[in-house]
């Protein structure tokens, strides 16, 4: 196509490139149509965790955060309304209240004095300006009527997400090394059960685990959401073995003919040649940690001092199932650290699922 | 056996490298015996006992009785026919949605295209707990957005999350918003398909559509099956939206009592172990089968390339 429309007469290019601008910007346009239906939640979420009480509770406000404007006029508040006048709709201030007609001020000529409108008052709308609720965070922050303000489930997040972290990076480096670098009977085999256990249900695993947990009193700790991280999991691994085999063995030999471990060639070779990687799994595990609901809600239901940021949300916005703002405002503070981490360092999300994908 | 089979000097090379092998992969061992296969069999062997423990009235064996009690239990089938149902629509949606964002997202002459891929994506990383939340606003009958918009173009207002009819296409509109990552791993799949296999279409005449459905669809196939065998197996197991927008009441009316909630609210709720594992238990053959039997399948659809094992 391209090969015989570039070699023929100017004006045929020209229409070629009109017509590939055409659907080049239109495919553009649907994509941002659709990109902002994605992200409209997003900003319901933001403009509703800003808004005051009296706000949420009128039907009649607009969509951004805004409050009813008011004008002083002669030391006294009065409420503005869109007043509908033949220089179009103004923004006037209601003074005196009638049943036919009223009487308003226009705030940006009160020299005028009074103007009486003719019409039911009741009928106005409210004229609004834009202004945001602070408060809500302040409250979603320190969590009344929880066990745990929102510092501590961080910390509690921050700190069942780190050690997890740790534990995945070197029980999965090592279990990848031993699968990508040496040759030992059953190894094929071994891979595949590997590979399986990703289509393993976890509901069919977590009756004996939390039976178990409970027996040896783990139930109640960060344990059971810690320390399963350190036998390597199959994800993790498959991906750094993508990773590790793309190093050329030959590195790796050379230093063994030199007398080095495989241990210390793993630490030494391997390890600084697989930054990119390691970055990747750090991120993917530490985002799954850091949202992951059902096992720390399994696990901790009783201790919610130590609950991280998921369960804590839930239950304080399931207690505060009335006020959005509140809601959104937390949920707005849950997801914020998660997102973040994915903006900063996309590429090497981006990077970790095309490798993952590579070869299924 | 394998130092026989082989000379002296290489038996003893290959010894050691069994042997650091080993080793490397032990933790990944010990904690697919700890993690993955004990507790299988463990849900099996509870399925067979009265194990409780809530009342400890000494653990024994009881046969068949639990299996007895889940096929004559009502609650399993409606929840297993939700679950079917919700599947059953989910799953193709979940899949052919993806693909078709992920043909945009690698159409000829798109502008942004990095930005839009971000931002398609960026749900994903949204923690479960807030995304319900913002749903649940959204949603909502009279402050929610959606309505606010459908009612600006004179289109009815359902009460989205509050009739056991439309909380399904709730829940599906809401597992849609996630689907950043399912998009990525065909958009990867596409990108490696060559430049030369889309000249040889276009020399033999065939338009943008034709290509797409003989071309990238065949040659993407392995990636789509990954994909359908995930999510039919998360899908089986979906249960946790429903719960924290609704607990473990099912509403409205019973209509979002999923298997695995139903599951969870047994062994969690009521502490019944014993029970809550026969039913962890059906769940697993029943997914097991399916997938065995998407695998079976697979030759018939999945197309591999030659160089692909």
């Amino acid at each position: 196509m391209t090969t015989q429309q570039l070699t023929s007469k100017s004006p045929t290019v020209l229409s070629w490139q009109m017509r590939r601008f055409l659907i080049g910007s239109s495919l553009t346009l649907f994509a941002f149509i659709l990109v902002t239906a994605y992200l409209t939640p997003f900003l319901y979420m933001v403009s509703t965790s800003l808004k005051n009480r009296e706000q949420q509770t009128n039907p009649n406000s607009p969509l951004w955060p805004a409050t009813v404007a008011t004008y002083t006029y002669q030391d006294q508040v009065y409420t503005m309304y869109a007043v509908p006048t033949e220089q179009g709709v103004q923004n006037w201030a209601l003074v005196k209240k009638g049943r036919d007609s009223s009487y308003f001020i226009d705030p940006s000529n009160p020299q005028a004095g009074l103007i009486e409108w003719k019409g039911q008052w009741r009928a106005l709308q409210e004229a609004w300006v834009v202004k945001f609720e602070y408060s809500n965070f302040v409250s979603a922050w320190n969590m009344p009527g929880q066990a745990a303000n929102f510092p501590r489930l961080f910390f509690n997040s921050t700190m069942i997400s780190f050690t997890g972290v740790i534990g995945t990076l070197l029980s999965s480096i090592a279990v990848a090394y031993g699968f990508s670098r040496f040759r030992f009977p059953g190894q094929k085999i071994l891979f595949m059960v590997l590979i399986a256990t990703i289509i393993l249900p976890r509901t069919v695993l977590i009756i004996p685990t939390y039976a178990f947990f409970v027996k040896i009193g783990w139930v109640g700790t960060w344990l059971p959401l810690i320390v399963p991280h350190f036998f390597a999991n199959a994800y993790n691994v498959f991906l750094l073995r993508q990773y590790f085999m793309t190093i050329p063995r030959e590195i790796d030999e050379a230093a063994m003919i030199d007398g080095a471990s495989p241990l210390r060639t793993l630490i030494s070779i391997i390890v600084p040649q697989s930054i990119p990687v390691l970055i990747a799994v750090t991120l993917f595990h530490f985002v799954f940690a850091w949202n992951d609901y059902f096992e720390p809600l399994i696990y901790l239901s009783a201790t919610p001092q130590l609950q991280p940021i998921s369960v804590g949300v839930q239950a304080f916005n399931f207690m505060y199932n009335q006020q959005p703002a509140m809601i959104q405002a937390t949920s707005l503070l849950g997801l914020s650290l998660p997102v973040l981490i994915f903006l900063v360092a996309q590429r090497y999300f981006i990077s970790g699922v095309v490798l993952s994908g590579a070869e299924k | 056996m394998v130092v026989t089979s082989k000379p002296a000097k290489i038996s003893g090379l290959s010894f050691f490298e069994a042997k650091w092998g080993y080793i490397f992969i032990s933790p990944w061992i010990i904690g697919f015996f700890a993690f993955l296969f004990f507790p299988m069999i463990g849900t099996l062997i509870l399925s067979f006992t009265n194990f409780n423990l809530v009342n400890a009235e000494g653990l024994k064996f009881v046969g068949l009785s639990n299996y007895y009690k889940m096929f004559g239990d009502p609650i399993v089938y409606s929840a297993l026919w939700i679950t079917l149902k919700f599947t059953i629509v989910a799953l193709p949606i979940g899949i052919i949605y993806p693909v078709l964002l992920a043909a945009l997202m690698t159409a000829k002459g798109l502008w942004g295209r990095q930005l839009f891929r971000t931002l398609f994506y960026l749900p994903y990383i949204v923690p479960m707990v807030s995304a319900a939340w913002i749903w649940r606003g959204f949603l909502n009958t009279d402050a929610g957005w959606l309505n606010y918009f459908l009612r600006w173009f004179g289109l009815p207002t359902p009460d989205w999350l509050f009739t056991p009819f439309w909380i399904m296409p709730s829940l599906l509109i809401i597992s849609l918003w996630g689907v950043g990552n399912a998009m990525l791993t065909m958009i990867s799949s596409m990108q490696s398909i060559s430049d030369d296999m889309y000249d040889a279409a276009a020399i033999d005449g065939a338009g943008p559509v034709t290509t797409f459905i003989f071309i990238t669809i065949p040659l993407i196939s392995p990636i789509i099956f990954y994909n359908v065998v995930l999510s039919m197996i998360g899908l089986f197991n979906y249960f946790l939206i429903p719960q924290i927008l609704k607990g473990v009441a099912g509403d409205p009316g019973g209509s979002t009592m999923f298997y695995n909630l139903y599951l969870y609210k047994t062994f969690f709720t009521y502490q019944d172990m014993a029970y809550g594992a026969t039913l962890a238990w059906g769940m697993f053959v029943l997914v097991l089968a399916c997938t065995l039997f998407l695998f079976g399948t697979s030759k018939y659809w999945v197309y591999y390339t030659a160089d692909e094992r």
